[in-house]
């Protein structure tokens, strides 16, 4: 019984309507789910339609209930489990403070160009670099940080989309 | 059964109180039970002005839901409430709960302040989307009167298609008086809540090669085929009786096999009978319709019958593979998966296995001979047990409606009533909430006042809407309640005595009302029992009052519930009665669940 745990990334289509995303919240944190990201925004303004990017994880047993759970709420469209759908590209966004001077400054400035992070805003002790990415590419970044001065990270979670010309 | 007159066909200048109004009498909604309030008001005023609809006034607004639950389930139609905003809609909150863990259809309305007002700590406001939203299955708060009609169409689809239940809409007071537009029902399609109903046709054909090829197969079916409608209750029986197989049923899914017939082995789970629970222990193949592996009914889960392949037909997928995994998961209506099923069967020619079926009957043979549901008869002190089968004895031939409160007198109507029809018993399962059988008993009576309508009940349950007698009072409702009066909470004094060394915290009750002066208070009919030798005289009283009744019926204080499995055990491992109950303590494991 003692299943792994996987990490799965769901693409879940819901109406723009008020509550929705408490819905989607409510729904996780009533049965114990775990949520590890979640993005929403509307994608479609003419429909009312937005797209929720959600990381999750559990046992395959609890992740095909969290989609056939999400799948049940009223406004939700499609659920979509893109970890099992094969290949997809998922990219995060990250804004990451660096503060310091002399040898480290110019090492956070050579790491982050190998990264391709920009710098958004520096001033004499400081940088804020930008870097989209997949996670996985983000934490290495920061972790390469954390010694020449990092102060403050805000990520924005993962968004996702199948490969190949097919739509979700 | 009302007088309700058609409403305008065209409505060019209504109010949102108008248009709900109309909205309510075009979905075919003839009784609403509500309670009003500030934020109803002009709703009220609107209903004073017109009979689209009748309006049950209840005392509380959860009997409202309790109600219109009791109502909707012995009717099959969506039962409707309407409450004031913050107070009104937070009474409601239990029933609410009630109606989505039984999966009752039900639309209840709320009023709300006024939209300008809205988030302001306003007199009565309350957060009833939010409260509302993990106690029902869908909610709505109303912010454009452009939208109103069509809302309250789309909510009565909502709560009654895939697997029923509550829907709340909550209407602020100004969208009730500002004038609104009309659109009628047919105009109203959803944007993409379509469930589906209709079963993969290549799972079926799996199935019953599965089904045929069993040598001991079990159905164990629920809700979802009383919820289906009455058809699918004939077709469950009808299948059944093709295959010659076992039958059990859940709390949910008495009457879906007429109790008489000889395939169906009465209930399962943890009240329910050996038999049944030996069988689903035993079966190497389980067909489930309609039920959900509940942990009442599976005991634990590692034990859960270990040799079986399961096949779960369920119109809700989240009810699939949730707690027990399954073999063949279908996803579709119970009444539709019936038919395919049975279509199959014909076209393939299927036969059980009839030698590996008569030894599988011989077993269960031997399990049904131990009698699970005997019990010691007394002279001088009514059994629980005794009242209950006088109770039915003596109704049976009535059709009754039977509700029930919850404790141990539950679990002996469940026993000891036999039902031979779906939609004719009525029992708060899932949340299990004590003060539900009244009101539901009063909505069933309102649906069907010439018929007998049975509330079953224990004396602590009993107050917790006792209120009611007062409303079946004023609609001349002849809702009988009668009360098995332990003067203990009766399932929690059990629990104690198997579970936690016989400490008896709190659950006796020092001090009841005189429940047959109670009931005259009420504008009712008391009765008292206290032989045994008195109990058919009674209810034969009882049947002949024409108004609300109790009956205070003094049983055995000590008596308790068996067969039980008790919590964290596994089928194989039943109390069957008071000798076992030293045998067999219960795990550490077992005492931490509910
Ligand atoms: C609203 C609510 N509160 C508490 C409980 C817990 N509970 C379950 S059964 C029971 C005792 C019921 O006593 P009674 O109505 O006298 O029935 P009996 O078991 O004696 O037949 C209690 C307190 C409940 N089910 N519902
Ligand atoms: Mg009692």
């Amino acid at each position: 019984m003692a299943d792994k745990i996987e990490t799965h990334t769901l693409s879940v289509l819901v109406d723009n309507e008020p509550g929705v995303l408490a819905r989607v919240i409510g729904l996780f944190s009533g049965r114990g789910y775990n949520i590890e990201s979640l993005v929403v925004a509307e994608v479609d303004a003419a429909r009312h339609l937005s797209r929720i990017t959600l990381v999750t994880s559990g046992t395959p047993m609890v992740i095909e209930q969290i989609k056939a759970q999400l799948d049940r709420l009223v406004p939700v469209h499609t659920v979509r489990d893109l970890t099992i759908e094969g290949a997809h590209v998922a990219r995060e966004l990250a804004l990451i403070k660096v503060v310091g001077s002399g040898e480290k400054r110019v090492e956070s400035l050579r790491i982050a160009d190998i990264f391709r992070a920009r710098a958004v805003d520096s001033t004499i002790e400081s940088f804020v670099f930008e870097m989209t990415g997949a996670p996985e590419k983000i934490d290495a970044f920061v972790n390469l940080m954390r010694p020449l001065g990092l102060v403050d990270v805000s990520r924005t979670g993962v968004v996702a989309i199948t490969r190949g010309a097919k739509g979700i | 059964m009302t007088t309700a007159t058609k409403p305008p066909a065209t409505a060019a200048e209504m109010t949102g109180a108008e248009v709900i109004l109309k909205a309510l009498a075009d979905q075919g909604v003839e009784v609403v039970f509500g309670y009003p309030g500030g934020a109803v008001l002009p709703i009220y005023d609107a209903m004073f002005k017109s009979n689209y609809v009748r309006h049950i006034l209840v005392r509380h607004e959860q009997a409202a839901v309790h109600a219109a639950e009791g109502y909707a389930r012995s009717t099959g139609k969506v039962g409707v409430v309407l409450v004031t905003s913050g107070p009104g809609a937070t009474n409601a909150v239990t029933g609410l709960t009630d109606a989505l863990m039984d999966s009752v259809p039900v639309v209840c309305l709320t009023g709300q302040v006024a939209t300008h007002l809205i988030g302001n700590d306003a007199f009565q406001e309350a957060d009833t989307t939010g409260i509302t939203r993990p106690c029902t299955k869908h909610n709505y708060l109303v912010k454009d009167s452009g939208a109103l009609a069509k809302t309250i169409h789309e909510a009565f689809h909502v709560a009654k298609s895939g697997r029923p239940g509550p829907v709340v809409i909550d209407l602020p007071k100004d969208i009730q008086l500002a004038k609104a537009p009309y659109v009628g029902p047919e105009d109203v399609e959803h944007k993409t809540y379509r469930p589906r109903r209709t079963p993969d046709p290549q799972a079926i054909e799996q199935a019953v090669e599965m089904i045929a090829k069993a040598k001991r197969p079990l159905f164990y079916c629920g809700g979802g085929v009383v919820n289906s409608g009455p058809k699918a209750s004939e077709l469950l029986t009808q299948f059944v009786r093709m295959t010659g197989y076992p039958v059990t049923l859940t709390l949910m899914g008495l009457g879906s096999v007429p109790a008489s017939d000889p395939l169906f082995l009465g209930m399962v789970g943890m009240h329910g009978m050996y038999e049944s629970n030996m069988a689903m222990h035993d079966c190497d193949l389980m067909i489930n319709i309609g039920a959900r592996f509940d942990d009442r009914v599976t005991g634990k889960l590692t034990e859960f019958a270990p040799h079986s392949k399961k096949i779960h037909f369920d119109i809700d997928p989240s009810s699939i593979n949730k707690n027990v995994r399954v073999d063949l998961p279908v996803v579709g209506d119970a009444g539709e998966v019936l038919a395919a099923l049975i279509a199959q069967w014909k076209k393939k020619k299927a036969k059980p296995d009839g030698a590996a079926l008569a030894k599988w009957w011989d077993q269960i043979k031997k399990w049904q001979a131990r009698d699970c549901l005997r019990y010691k008869a007394s002279k001088t002190l009514i059994k629980p047990q005794y009242a209950l089968e006088r109770l039915y004895a003596l109704t049976k031939d009535l059709d009754p409606y039977i509700t029930t409160e919850v404790g141990q007198h539950q679990m002996w109507a469940a026993q000891f009533f036999k039902f031979e029809q779906p939609m004719h018993w009525m029992t708060s399962g899932g949340l299990g909430t004590m003060g539900y059988g009244l009101p539901a008993a009063i909505g069933a009576q309102i649906a069907h006042p010439d018929r007998l309508c049975i509330d079953v009940a224990g004396e602590a349950s009993i107050l917790m809407n006792i209120q009611e007698m007062s409303t079946a009072v004023q609609y001349r409702l002849p809702v009988k309640v009668f009360i098995l009066n332990n003067q203990w909470m009766g399932m929690v004094r059990q629990w104690q005595e198997l579970i936690h060394g016989g400490r008896y915290s709190e659950s006796y009750t020092e001090a009841l009302p005189d429940f047959v002066k109670l009931a005259d208070a009420f504008g009712g009919v008391g009765f008292r029992i206290t032989k045994p030798s008195d109990v058919d005289g009674v209810i034969k009283e009882m049947i002949k009052v024409k108004k609300p009744v109790i009956v205070d019926c003094a049983v055995d204080q000590k008596e308790n519930c068996f067969p039980m499995i008790p919590s964290g055990a596994a089928h194989n491992d039943m109390l069957l009665g008071p000798e076992d109950q030293a045998a067999k303590p219960t795990s550490d494991e077992g005492l931490a669940l509910v």
